[in-house]
């Protein structure tokens, strides 16, 4: 979601890194590539510019110049300083006994009408009844499009057609939800300029006759320097009460996320991360600066796996590693749970330095490999899974590529790599947490390389001989062979 | 009203907030030309969208230009507005139509970029040019798409193809170029689901609509339109790219230019991937459609700054 501006600040830090100690002039050129950063990332200039001051401000004080390792303390800093300026957040809907009326806003394009669809479906599950209302009487099929998503989730949308009016058709959805026993009723704007004073004033003509209790901003999170101005006049306009941040599933750096806040001063509530109507997001200013700052979004994944792993079975998982048994029947279920988390190249963003690997991942098509691998321990017997290194001979393997539809060479790799995972799973296993991760870590430095395939570890030879051992043991060996060929000879 | 006054009037109310963030710059007969000078400068051109790159090149040839003297506006301006309208140049014909049958264009971009209302202020100016225009609806996924474009097609009578929800828009666009060779139109436009870039699944999508518009005749899409919005940041190169490498794009609209966004992107696209802006989009009728011109994108950035009296 925040690749580049993550890979940009990286590259950034790493020059900060490793530094011994911080002179003014070196932090100048780590914080000039910085500010670059998040330039390039779309934050707002002048937000940029104060960011900068404040965290050279704090990291050429004196503390810093004498600490032991300066450069993990601006890395904190600017760590702290994201999150300041992120944060803080109130997720809450402030939903009411009653009803609630929330309005959405914003530009043409932002998401609205899908937003309103994603929040829907939220007030939903917590237990109220919301009310769609289709108030964008300005585009085309905008109506029909909200009822096509209200239809796709069960949710009732209100709807004049024909009507000129948005002020009316929203005053009147208010008074249809009480008659219907709705609680919440989400009001979708048409998207407007922000400069179009015809328009706003519309908007406040809506914010003063049905007086919402939560006005909401939608901001395209691709936006550019823009974002600015428009955040500023929609919240001069209309009090702003949070922010929903769509379309960050995709590559944009995000940094609208940064302008908005500082020039709002209004919590950023979600983030919208995906076309389908659940992919709605609470928004964390910590995990986002953190990933950011190639710290990676681990609460996120925890979170998200929590909900989709199944925990006794994860539970059971981790019994078995911790006594060193890992056979391809775990594996499998592995691949099974992880397939539920979604698309592979999103889980592994926020996987803490796995960013990279994302890209190098480019066109490989994860999801395929997986059902491939699937396929072929589907085809073993329960024998084969538990051990199959030991059992799996040319004749299993041309029999099980056959069952899974694969080349017999598949087969052969799949041993292989499972060969070197298994011996890894058991070493991770008897691992406490910390040396986990630091094994983990240097297994991607391994994996930075495209041909290198999980290897099992060289085992050791046993101990170093001294050359009279060595000499010892070749008599042995002498005398074994000359006993050998005397008993050849009696027996002839 | 000409492609200048219609920029011009987009841009009034950004101008003001350029104005004054340039005014600041040049309060006096002139100023020294210094690092405090540049940086200003430099969030002037960031304000556009330029991107940190075209932003820092041209601040890098000013200081190496002026450094330590006193700068007049206007020579500070000829040395931005040379570079800007030296990135920009390009060929001025927007479409290269087929010399026979009829000329396929295909339309991509992200979500609510403003492809279809896009594809409405085409139609309408083709048709403007004594063109017939057969659209193919073929944005199967999001929800009342292809209503959208139906009711524009009604509106400005142009022939649409339509596909049901969730079918293979490939097939829709097959259908549309099919129908535009049976009837002899002269323009087949085809519009595509918003995606965002990265999605590998939809560009894979998207790349087989493009060779199936291909089949029937050879030479199409004769133009593969990414509609921009003017409010994308540094993502639109992303995007630019992406959609490239997918499906070979031949130019940009450039759409929304109408609000505070100046949409300098582009100048950023144009160094980096070399797409051209074809169109840009100044309003939600169907006639708010002009052709982009560099020189006149570049002066009316600057317009306001160059008929402002010199303080």
């Amino acid at each position: 979601m925040f690749d580049s501006l993550q890979a940009g600040l990286t590259s950034a830090l790493k020059t900060l890194r490793g530094k011994g100690k911080l002179s003014e002039s070196n932090m100048r050129e780590g914080l000039g590539l910085v500010q670059k950063a998040l330039l390039e990332a779309d934050v707002s200039f002048s937000v940029v510019k104060d960011f900068i001051g404040r965290v050279s401000e704090k990291a050429l004080g004196e503390k810093v110049l004498s600490a032991l390792d300066p450069s993990q303390q601006v890395v904190g800093i600017v760590h702290q300083e994201l999150i300041d300026l992120m944060g803080p957040v109130d997720h809450s809907l402030h939903l009411q006994p009653g009803v609630t009326v929330l309005m959405l806003c914003g530009l043409q394009g932002s998401g609205k009408t899908t937003t309103c669809g994603k929040l829907g479906r939220l007030i939903n599950e917590r237990g109220r009844k919301p009310l769609l209302v289709a108030a964008d009487l300005q585009r085309p099929a905008a109506i029909e499009q909200l009822h096509v998503i209200g239809g796709q989730l069960g949710l009732e949308v209100y709807s004049e057609p024909g009507a000129k009016d948005p002020v009316a058709v929203c005053q009147n959805a208010v008074k249809h939800a009480r008659q219907v026993g709705a609680n919440v009723v989400l009001l979708d704007t048409a998207g407007r300029l922000h400069i179009d004073d015809e328009l706003m004033e519309q908007l406040k003509q809506i914010d003063r006759r049905v007086s919402p209790e939560q006005v909401y901003l939608v901001v395209d999170g691709m936006t550019g320097q823009d974002a600015v101005n428009s955040a500023k006049a929609f919240n001069e306009a209309l009090e702003l009460d949070g922010v929903i941040m769509t379309k960050l599933d995709g590559d944009a750096r995000g940094g609208a996320v940064l302008s908005v806040k500082q020039v709002t001063g209004v919590p950023i509530k979600f983030i919208g991360t995906g076309e389908h109507l659940d992919a709605l997001q609470e928004f964390h200013p910590e995990r986002m600066a953190q990933r950011i700052l190639g710290m990676g979004d681990i609460l996120t994944l925890v979170e998200q796996a929590q909900q989709k792993f199944d925990s006794d079975e994860m539970a059971k998982q981790e019994e078995r590693l911790r006594k060193g048994e890992f056979t391809l029947d775990d594996f499998r279920k592995q691949l099974g749970m992880t397939k539920k988390l979604g698309p592979m190249n999103k889980i592994m963003g926020m996987i803490p330095g796995m960013g990279g690997l994302t890209e190098m991942m480019g066109d490989m098509d994860a999801e395929g490999d997986m059902k491939r691998l699937e396929g072929i321990i589907d085809s073993m017997t329960p024998a084969e899974r538990r051990n199959p290194s030991k059992i799996v001979d040319q004749s299993r393997r041309r029999r099980i590529a056959a069952g899974a539809g694969v080349e017999p060479h598949e087969v052969n790799e799949l041993v292989k790599q499972f060969d070197g995972m298994a011996s890894i799973m058991k070493e991770l296993g008897s691992l406490g947490m910390r040396d986990r991760v630091r094994k983990v870590q240097e297994l991607q430095r391994g994996l930075a390389n495209p041909n290198a395939q999980l290897q099992k570890p060289k085992l050791g030879t046993g101990k170093r001989l001294s050359s009279e051992e060595r000499a010892k043991l070749r008599k042995q060996r002498e005398k074994d062979l000359r006993r050998r060929k005397r008993e050849a000879k009696k027996s002839q | 009203m000409g492609f200048f006054n219609k920029i011009k009037q987009g841009l009034k109310k950004t101008a003001q907030l350029l104005n004054t963030d340039v005014r600041d710059l040049f309060k006096s007969q002139g100023r020294l030309v210094d690092d405090g000078f540049l940086e200003e400068l430099l969030g002037v051109l960031i304000k556009t969208d330029m991107g940190v790159q075209a932003a820092g090149a041209i601040v890098e040839e000013t200081g190496s230009k002026y450094r330590a003297r006193v700068m007049q506006m206007d020579e500070l301006l000829c040395t931005v507005k040379t570079k800007l309208k030296s990135l920009l140049v390009q060929d001025e014909a927007p479409i290269r139509f087929a010399p026979e049958g009829p000329t396929v264009i295909m339309v991509a971009g992200v979500n609510g970029a403003g492809k279809t209302t896009s594809i409405a202020k085409l139609t309408s100016l083709f048709q403007s040019q004594g063109k017939r225009v057969v659209l193919g609806a073929a944005d199967t996924f999001r929800a009342a798409a292809v209503e959208q474009l139906t009711i524009w097609a009604n509106r400005l009578g142009a022939q649409i193809v339509r596909g049901e929800p969730n079918s293979d828009p490939a097939s829709v666009a097959h259908r549309a170029v099919a129908l535009a060779i049976e009837s002899k139109a002269d323009v087949c436009i085809v519009d595509t689901a918003g995606r965002l870039q990265t999605q590998q699944n939809l560009m894979q999508q998207l790349t087989k609509i493009h060779r199936v518009i291909g089949k029937q005749i050879p030479a199409a899409p004769h133009e593969v339109l990414l509609v921009l919005d003017a409010t994308t940041g540094q993502n639109g190169i992303s995007q630019a790219k992406h959609f490239t490498e997918a499906v070979h794009c031949t130019g940009i609209v450039l759409a929304k230019l109408d609000g505070t966004a100046k949409g300098g992107v582009v100048v950023a696209i144009r160094e980096q991937v070399g797409l051209p802006v074809k169109y840009v989009g100044v309003g939600e009728r169907p006639e708010d459609l002009t052709l982009f011109v560099p020189d006149e994108f570049v002066e009316a950035l600057f317009e306001d700054l160059t008929t402002a009296p010199a303080i």
